[in-house]
């Protein structure tokens, strides 16, 4: 019962961390119809960015400037780079992601060295704010949870509820009307990529510490986001944020599970002395998600909640 | 005629000083994680390596050579490692360093196994610093490779005597990565345990992807709810550091028997709830008692490479057999160098290190240490030190543990 408390409370924080990071890259791709191969490269600009204003000044300051300098990063990106690159279809912009995503790991090796920084959990949110069936749940991580669902209902309220939202969203589908109704149609653009860039840089900034912050956590993070953008179906939020949901509990209860491939399916005669049957769920943890993918590309292509096929 | 005749000559005089230039320097090749999660581990044994070189040039060298040592960033990845070994091959090393990942070594001696058979006159020797799967110094013995760290069945028993002795311990965890070294750490442990404590209950054995999970939480979760008094780990690395960030989270307050504990950052991410509480077991630790020249060595580490703190004792250790053994040889080519390593001894700063013959497994004296807050020297730049546990001290006859290698020796 208090591995599956624990898990369920570490999940949803996991998946909302997923959430923030696969937010910005499904926006953009139902924007420009590109995959930011970049984006987790946002991530860990992010987490860097926040080692160094929070090593000069405090969290809290980092916490605020550190995604909005990812976010603005990510909007001369595309102003300079892919916007110039557009012009020449999707496979060009593609390949100048694809080599963004290099290019920003080379940098910060340069920069911030080849291994590991000490970026900390800020002192005054280090201790444990509540026991759980005798393990104490940090403060950091409910903390981590209060950003997130901040960060979703602004997302939400921003989309939804402005003027500014609803010009956004018409251009993501009919940018030539939009941009016959007056609007500045590249400006939407460039701000929206700006936006997701920042929203993949506060993920940066607020898991960076409580994980590890060094040049392969981009490359690391990576593939996970792309599965959940295509799981929940590419484009859409909702999708994103029910797949996002989806992983992050389903890989903190695998862990929980101590069952073996042969306890599942002993009754197909598979014993635990084979090599399958040996198998145990929860050393299969980090592979569900990928298992996930595949399967959602056999038997729905569109994604849970996406509305074109890939 | 004259410029012809001045061409020739500096033809010749250019390929003297060439020869002569690679006469002059011993070439040994570092092939190890130098960037990713295991980063810090590559370097900061490299670190040591250089300084032990660099200390060996300034005293003369080896039978007057200088000795190189150029690092290869192998990613932990075996296939890496080969493209590497092949570089470092095209560029003259006839000694090849490594330790990090068992996965990597293994791929490494059959390598340098395959390319000794090919090239006779040209055999590399490795020297493995910190692989520590017993297999490598048992049925897979080889006469190129040598071993300068305590292997898993050696470690283990030291923390299984020290299990022993903890009438208090009823229930013990595994956790380990998910590879030929924590397989091996499982399964020593399980075998010992058996032998040594038959009333402990296994209580968890887990394997976990090596160098992929972020978070530990969930396992440490699963730790706490197995009601574990002690909690046995293989990790390294990232794996060792993370695994104690989400222990000391959780604020249990669980033991942890480790290997590698002194992986960077480990202490640093337990802070104060480390104290008591995270153990490893060791060749040596800066804080037991030694010679004034090791403590300037210790100090001079720490001086030069400020991000990282004297923890590959054996670093030193291996570049010192070395250089008795290619002293004792009168040569520094592989051959003589390897056959003078068999059966050598040397005093070390914690005691002796001796290279059994029958299966290049080094025999030395091991430590159990604790995390204290009262020692002379803190380790990641918190005041938090290695300490001696009573009793932690396994002398190199207790430690030494029987080898079924059949040694084959070039004729």
């Amino acid at each position: 019962m208090e591995t599956i408390v624990f898990a369920l409370v570490n999940g949803v924080i996991y998946g909302l961390l997923l959430f923030m990071l696969s937010s910005g890259l499904t926006l953009i791709f139902s924007m420009m119809g590109v995959l930011n191969f970049a984006h987790a490269s946002f991530y860990m600009l992010g987490a860097f960015f926040a080692y160094t204003i929070m090593g000069a000044t405090s969290f809290w300051l980092a916490l605020i400037f550190a995604p909005i300098l990812v976010g603005l990063i990510g909007a001369a990106v595309e102003r300079y780079g892919l916007r110039r690159v557009h012009v020449n279809g999707h496979v060009a912009e593609l390949l100048f992601t694809f080599g963004l995503a290099y290019l920003i790991e080379e940098i910060v090796k340069i920069v911030y060295g080849k291994t590991a920084v000490n970026y900390r959990v800020p002192s005054i949110l280090d201790f444990p704010a509540v026991q759980i069936y005798g393990a104490d749940l940090p403060a950091y991580r409910i903390f981590m949870l209060f950003v997130a669902m901040a960060m979703l209902i602004g997302l939400w309220l921003l989309l939804r509820r402005t003027r500014a939202g609803l010009i956004i969203q018409a251009a993501l589908s009919h940018p030539h009307m939009v941009g016959h109704l007056g609007h500045n149609v590249p400006l939407i653009f460039m701000t929206v990529f700006g936006i997701g860039c920042a929203l993949a840089g506060l993920a940066g900034v607020i898991a960076g510490n409580i994980f590890v912050t060094d040049p392969s956590m981009a490359v690391q993070m990576g593939p996970i986001v792309f599965v959940v953008v295509v799981v929940g179906g590419i484009g859409s939020l909702e999708g994103a944020f029910v797949a996002s949901l989806l992983i992050g509990l389903l890989q903190n209860l695998a862990v929980g599970i101590n069952a073996s491939f042969a306890d599942i399916f002993g009754f197909l005669g598979l014993t635990s002395a084979s090599e399958v049957g040996s198998i145990t769920v929860s050393s299969l943890g980090p592979v569900l998600p990928f298992l996930l993918l595949v399967l959602i590309l056999i038997f729905r292509p569109q994604g849970l909640m996406g509305e074109r096929e890939l | 005629m004259n410029i012809k005749k001045t061409a020739i000559l500096a033809a010749a005089l250019s390929v003297f000083t060439l020869t002569a230039a690679t006469a002059d320097t011993i070439k040994m090749a570092f092939i190890d994680p130098l960037s990713g999660p295991f980063g810090p581990s590559g370097e900061s044994a490299y670190t040591s390596f250089q300084l032990a070189a660099e200390h060996i040039n300034a005293a003369g060298g080896v039978n007057g050579d200088k000795v190189e040592i150029t690092g290869y960033d192998n990613k932990v990845n075996p296939k890496e490692s080969l493209v590497q070994l092949q570089k470092a091959l095209d560029d003259g090393a006839r000694y090849i360093v490594q330790g990090n990942g068992s996965s990597v070594a293994s791929a490494l001696i059959k390598a340098v196994n395959k390319y000794n058979a090919r090239n006779p006159g040209h055999e590399v020797l490795f020297f493995n610093y910190a692989a520590v799967t017993p297999a490598f110094t048992n049925e897979m013995c080889s006469f190129w490779h040598f071993r300068f760290d305590a292997h898993a069945d050696m470690k283990m028993a030291a923390i299984t005597d020290w299990i022993k002795q903890n009438p208090d311990i009823h229930k013990v965890y595994i956790i380990g990565q998910d590879y030929v070294f924590g397989q091996a750490v499982a399964k020593a442990a399980v075998e010992q345990l058996a032998k040594k404590r038959p009333d402990i209950k296994i209580v968890g054995n887990e394997l976990h992807p090596l160098g992929k999970v972020k978070d530990f939480t969930p396992y440490t979760q699963k730790i706490i709810s197995s009601g574990a008094d002690a909690v046995i780990t293989g990790n390294w690395g990232a794996d060792m550091q993370l695994l104690m960030k989400a222990a000391a989270e959780s604020g249990s307050s669980v033991p942890y028997l480790t290997f590698y504990g002194g992986s960077k950052g480990t202490v640093a991410a337990l802070g104060a709830a480390g104290v008591g509480r995270l153990y490893q077991v060791s060749e040596g630790i800066t804080n037991l008692p030694a010679s004034p020249e090791q403590y300037a060595l210790i100090e001079e580490y720490k001086k030069r490479f400020p991000q990282y703190d004297y923890y590959y004792h054996r670093a030193f250790n291996t570049m010192a057999m070395f250089k008795a053994a290619a002293e004792k040889a009168g040569s520094v080519e592989p051959i003589p160098v390897a056959h003078a390593l068999e059966g050598l001894s040397i005093d070390q700063a914690y005691g002796k290190a001796i290279m059994r013959a029958s299966d290049h497994q080094v025999q030395q004296p091991l430590y159990i240490s604790v995390v204290s807050d009262d020692v002379k020297y803190g380790v990641d730049d918190t005041k938090y030190g290695w300490k001696l546990v009573p009793g932690g001290t396994i002398s190199l006859e207790a430690a030494e543990q029987p080898t079924t290698c059949k040694m084959k020796r070039p004729t």
